[in-house]
């Protein structure tokens, strides 16, 4: 067995399963904890509470005006690798291939030069973020080893993409293999870091949406 | 009468020195040779004497032998073939049965340690390897008899290279490579299913120009045709690289001859020269025709999944396995939020209690 065909073959098909698996886990350990009942008697006058969770979900998206001199150099680059890396999964051709022979769905890719100039921009960026939480005197006293894990596992497969795209050394085989060994790596590590956000931030969001309309404080 | 040199052979059917130097300028590019290296391959070859060849079979289906015979009609290349002396090839030979098998000891006998063993087809080396017979003894004690007075062993085609279709999973005659059980004497891999013709007479030139085996990559395959993969080579290439690509074998991409990388083209990791040898004479090769490559060159081509999934896809789970991991999942979380639930119960009863106890003291 080549090492693309492990990457092909038992990688591929295990890191999915310990990716839905892992998360169908974490999702459900979570939603079926038990809740401290809230004996206050709701606000009344504000939205309802499924409503609230929704806009809460897109509000926090946006950044805060009152928070933004101080935050908008984090802000903009969390805000460009996030698109880049969102832009490169939907819309690099070989992983609409992937998305198509996996669901079936599938949609006109953007054209290589663009998801080049994206890939080099979001490697660019996630590198700046690195040395960042590197360098930064608050954000190195709060980063552990999760942190640098989920960072470096989102590096490795852009980086390789680029390697592989570009068919820079050694041969496609090999770039193609170490590619999707990234990304396996990626996806085992996704359910129990902080990579888990992915999925956690719409319900962790959509709670707090929810008990603030209940509160009334919800927009 | 004495063995006539080739250059003689040629000569007397009319082969002119000026042919037989294109042919070898031909031969000097195939093999990736200097230019300057054309003349000395055509002094070389006029004043070789014919090399003994001794082919034998192991599993194979002829397409091989079918192949190289169809290499090209009354070529030079064709009549190089006939200064080959090729002593035994049991499909081709008029003999048969006991005179064929007589025939094969004699020429091995008469060219000791120096006939070229070629095979095709792979070797049975399960149970002593009786699922491949030939008079009575396996393909491998005859493999094993003549192989060791041969001065280099030819492995044609994917079956004699890495086991081919008969080794495709559950393997059940237990087929191998000729690497596989030859451990001590110059192999050289010719794989393809069948193999590009034109890299046997490349071969064969090099043997007789230059008396030794050409260069060999890690998989002893001829670095002049297996150095680059067929994706480097091929004429879709620059679709590749612009992005645009067929998405079914009858759309508008596919007219339009695109990459057919999504098709499962498996042209990127494929090592061979069929983009630039091509077949039929240079007629045309399965990329041309409109359909990927299957990879046939490359080892276990068969059991690597569908020949119609893109090298981007792999061979993910089913949705009855993501089903069964979701449930997994499922069954975990519950559990652990069950457990905190009691755990939960358990502090909020120990606090009750607590607050009665109190409560009692205080009254």
């Amino acid at each position: 067995m080549t090492l693309l065909d492990f990457a092909r073959g038992p990688a591929l098909y295990w890191s999915v399963l310990i990716l839905i698996g892992g998360l169908v886990w974490r999702l459900s350990g979570v939603l079926f904890l038990p809740f401290q009942r809230n004996l206050a008697t709701p606000r009344g006058g504000g939205i309802e509470p499924v409503y609230g969770a929704i806009s809460t979900i897109f509000s926090r998206m946006l950044p805060h005006r009152e928070f933004w001199h101080r935050t908008a150099v984090g802000g903009m680059l969390g805000y460009a690798f996030h698109i880049g890396l969102l832009v490169i999964v939907v819309g690099g051709a070989a992983h609409v291939a992937v998305i198509k022979s996996a669901t079936g769905l599938s949609w006109t890719p953007l054209p290589k030069g663009i998801i080049a100039l994206v890939s080099g921009m979001t490697f660019t960026v996630l590198i700046i973020v690195l040395i960042r939480r590197l360098m930064h005197p608050v954000l190195r006293l709060l980063s552990n080893f999760d942190d640098y894990a989920s960072l470096v596992l989102t590096i490795f497969p852009v980086l390789t993409g680029i390697l592989l795209a570009g068919e820079t050394f050694g041969s496609f085989g090999l770039l193609l293999a170490i590619h999707i060994l990234s990304v396996t790596a990626l996806m085992i590590w996704l359910p129990f870091g902080k990579l888990a956000h992915t999925v956690f931030v719409f319900f962790g969001r959509g709670a707090l949406g929810a008990n603030f309309a209940r509160k009334g404080a919800a927009k | 009468m004495p063995e006539r040199m080739l250059g003689e052979e040629l000569a007397l059917h009319k082969i002119s020195r000026r042919k037989l130097l294109k042919f070898a300028t031909a031969m000097a590019a195939s093999l990736a040779l200097h230019p300057s290296m054309a003349a000395a391959i055509a002094e070389n070859l006029a004043k070789a004497r014919r090399q003994s060849v001794i082919w034998i079979s192991g599993q194979e289906c002829t397409g091989c032998l079918e192949t190289i015979t169809r290499s090209a009609s009354p070529t030079l290349e064709s009549l190089i073939f006939d200064f080959i002396s090729l002593d035994y090839q049991s499909v081709l030979m008029a003999a048969a049965g006991e005179a064929a098998d007589r025939t094969l000891r004699e020429a091995a006998a008469a060219n000791k340690g120096n006939y070229l063993l070629a095979i095709d087809g792979s070797l049975s080396i399960k149970d002593g390897g009786v699922y491949s017979m030939t008079g009575g003894r396996s393909d491998l004690q005859i493999l094993r008899e003549f192989a060791g007075n041969a001065k280099a062993i030819l492995a044609i085609g994917t079956c004699a290279a890495y086991g081919g279709i008969p080794k495709a999973a559950p393997n059940p005659t237990g087929a191998a490579g000729i690497e596989d059980v030859i451990g001590d004497k110059p192999i050289v891999n010719i794989p393809g299913c069948p193999p590009i013709p034109e890299v046997l007479t490349g071969v064969l030139v090099n043997f007789l120009s230059f008396g030794r085996l050409p260069d060999l990559d890690e998989q002893k395959r001829p670095l002049a045709y297996f150095g680059t993969t067929i994706h480097d080579q091929c004429y879709r290439r620059p679709f590749y690289d612009q992005g645009k690509f067929a998405k079914s074998f009858d759309d508008e991409g596919a007219r339009q001859g695109w990459c057919l990388f999504e098709l499962g083209c498996k042209g990127p990791i494929t090592q061979n020269a069929c983009a630039s040898l091509k077949w039929n004479g240079g007629t045309s090769f399965p990329i041309q025709s409109g359909h990927g490559c299957l990879g046939c060159a490359e080892p276990d081509f068969w059991d690597k999944g569908s020949f119609y999934t893109s090298l981007a896809g792999g061979q993910g789970p089913g949705w009855k396995d993501i089903a069964i991991a979701s449930g997994a999942g499922l069954a975990a979380g519950t559990a652990a939020a069950i457990a905190a639930r009691r755990s939960r119960s358990a502090i909020d009863q120990s606090i009750e209690h607590e607050r009665k106890t109190k409560s009692g003291t205080e009254t």
